[in-house]
């Protein structure tokens, strides 16, 4: 049986009773994506601001989270917010793609751009925890795409 | 045509005749069913889907398990009755004046109600509700969700006034795959078969059949044998015990439970707080914490809780949220467990608050 402390780091738990951008609104902001989980009841609102890089790449100049769901999923959309804060999108992106490949157990690539992200490896042990994890990086990989396609408004919900 | 197929038949029969006797059914209106989901599924595909109609109304409510709920939404459309629910107030009742509302029309032809909701507790007063149905229409049908009630508070078909009643064999200390639809023999034989196949028929030709008697028109293709006789080892069980002993002891526990858990810090117990009034399922809300989290840690204290909807989503949403966590008492438990339960609650809190 896989221990409680690899559910519930430290890491995790501070990000539960201390969220970082977490905020029902960001004005102004550029896309807004609503995620929901109904089998769990998981809410999720994301904002991004998009800005430039200077090189004419679109990129995060901020991020706010809003929602209501267990800790590990408020948690995980905090510690996406400050790991995503300031990439560029298609940069974002990749981290998040990194961030699900750990947690489907296939190793971890950009460990240190991940951030407090890695203390999310012992909740692969806890199968039915992993989509709470992945809900926030999933809400910004569809506000990411959703940017793109020219769109500011997307509601998901994950089966 | 050999004895160990008429031994399987002897005990099944025997099962059949201990349910019956176990509710106060006639055993020729006691058809054996997969669950609960599945009689309530026969019930919508044989009785409403054929005998209702356009200006007909189905009453149902809010306080249902879903499988109270999707079976009569699918035939809704073939059919075209009007499906209706009697809303829920928010201390976990029914809203008895809406209910009285749609009955005063009288054109309720089939009203369906759990007997004792399996979030809130809440027992229903079934026997007035059917009664004041079949004072409006003397045509209705009334259906009721048994299994909750069943096995905790003792039930008679006849004392319930209803119609037909359905419970479950897992929720009775009894086998998985087993469920049971009691009712009026009369009305099951006006009903057209659920099912088609083996054991259902009289007599079959390549253009059609004719079918057996009740129960056995509802039974169709080889039996759950084992199942039913488990289940009847089981009510043999419970009447060991007495289900009034049974009773006694679940609210005794309800008595220690609701004021203990309320005790926690931030602990809201929903649905009536008289163990008189509910029976020996505990849903309760910690403010700040999610009951998937609640769940989680308790289970690590050795304490199974159910966290989400329960199946019963119109009924959690109405209660005012998306999930909630439920603990649930059987007669094997002790007052030594509630304190176990009430020790693991405070110990979660403990977990996130440190």
């Amino acid at each position: 049986m896989a221990a409680l402390d690899d559910l519930y780091q430290e890491i995790i738990l501070d990000h539960y009773r201390t969220p970082r951008h977490r905020s029902a609104t960001l004005d102004p902001h550029d896309v807004h994506v609503h995620h929901s989980n109904p089998l769990c009841g998981d809410e999720l609102d994301l904002r991004l601001r998009v800005g430039d890089d200077g090189q004419g790449r679109p990129t995060v100049a901020a991020v706010a989270y809003d929602g209501d769901g267990c800790s590990i999923s408020m948690a995980s959309a905090s510690v996406m917010s400050e790991a995503v804060t300031g990439r560029t999108l298609a940069d974002a992106d990749d981290v998040a793609e990194a961030f699900r490949l750990m947690m489907h157990g296939e190793g971890v690539k950009r460990e240190e751009d991940l951030g407090d992200g890695v203390a999310f490896t012992g909740v692969a042990k806890f199968p039915v925890r992993v989509k709470c994890a992945l809900l926030g990086w999933m809400a910004l990989r569809d506000a990411i795409r959703t940017y793109d396609e020219g769109a500011r408004e997307h509601r998901v919900t994950h089966e | 045509m050999h004895y160990l197929a008429e031994a399987a038949t002897e005990a099944y029969e025997a099962a059949r005749a201990t349910v019956a006797r176990f509710v106060g059914a006639d055993p020729r209106g006691v058809v054996f069913t997969k669950n609960a989901t599945e009689a309530l599924n026969l019930l919508a595909y044989s009785l409403a889907r054929r005998s209702l109609g356009p200006g007909d109304i189905l009453l149902s409510t809010q306080m249902e398990h879903h499988a109270n709920l999707v079976p009569w939404q699918l035939v809704q459309p073939d059919a075209g009755f009007e499906l209706r629910h009697v809303p829920v107030r928010p201390g976990g009742t029914l809203d008895l004046d809406a209910f009285e509302a749609v009955v005063a029309t009288g054109r309720v032809r089939l009203f369906t109600v759990t007997g004792a909701s399996n979030v809130v507790g809440t027992i229903n007063p079934v026997r007035e509700l059917a009664a004041r149905v079949r004072a409006a229409n003397p045509e209705a049908v009334v259906v009721v969700d048994g299994a909750q009630l069943v096995p905790q508070v003792p039930t008679d078909l006849l004392d319930l006034g209803a119609d037909f009643l359905v419970f479950t064999g897992h929720k009775l200390y009894g086998p998985t795959g087993i469920g049971v639809l009691a009712g009026r023999p009369e009305l099951l034989e006006a009903m057209p078969p659920f099912l088609g196949g083996g054991e259902m028929i009289a007599n079959v030709t390549l253009e059609g059949a004719t079918f057996n008697e009740v129960p056995y028109k509802f039974e169709a293709g080889t039996p759950m044998i084992a199942e039913a006789v488990g289940l009847a080892a089981a009510i043999d069980y419970v009447n060991g015990i007495g289900m009034g002993a049974v009773r006694a002891h679940e609210v005794a526990l309800l008595g220690a439970a609701i004021p203990a858990l309320e005790a926690v810090d931030g602990v809201t117990v929903h649905g009536p707080h008289d163990p008189a009034a509910r029976c020996a399922v505990v849903s309760f809300s910690v403010e700040g914490l999610h009951p998937h989290d609640i769940g989680t840690i308790m289970d690590r204290e050795g304490v199974a809780v159910r966290a989400g909807h329960h199946c019963a989503k119109p009924l959690v949403r109405a209660l005012g949220s998306a999930a909630t966590t439920r603990a649930s008492f059987a007669v094997y438990n002790t007052l030594d467990e509630v304190d176990a339960l009430v020790a693991a609650l405070a110990a979660t809190r403990r977990f996130f608050d440190r």
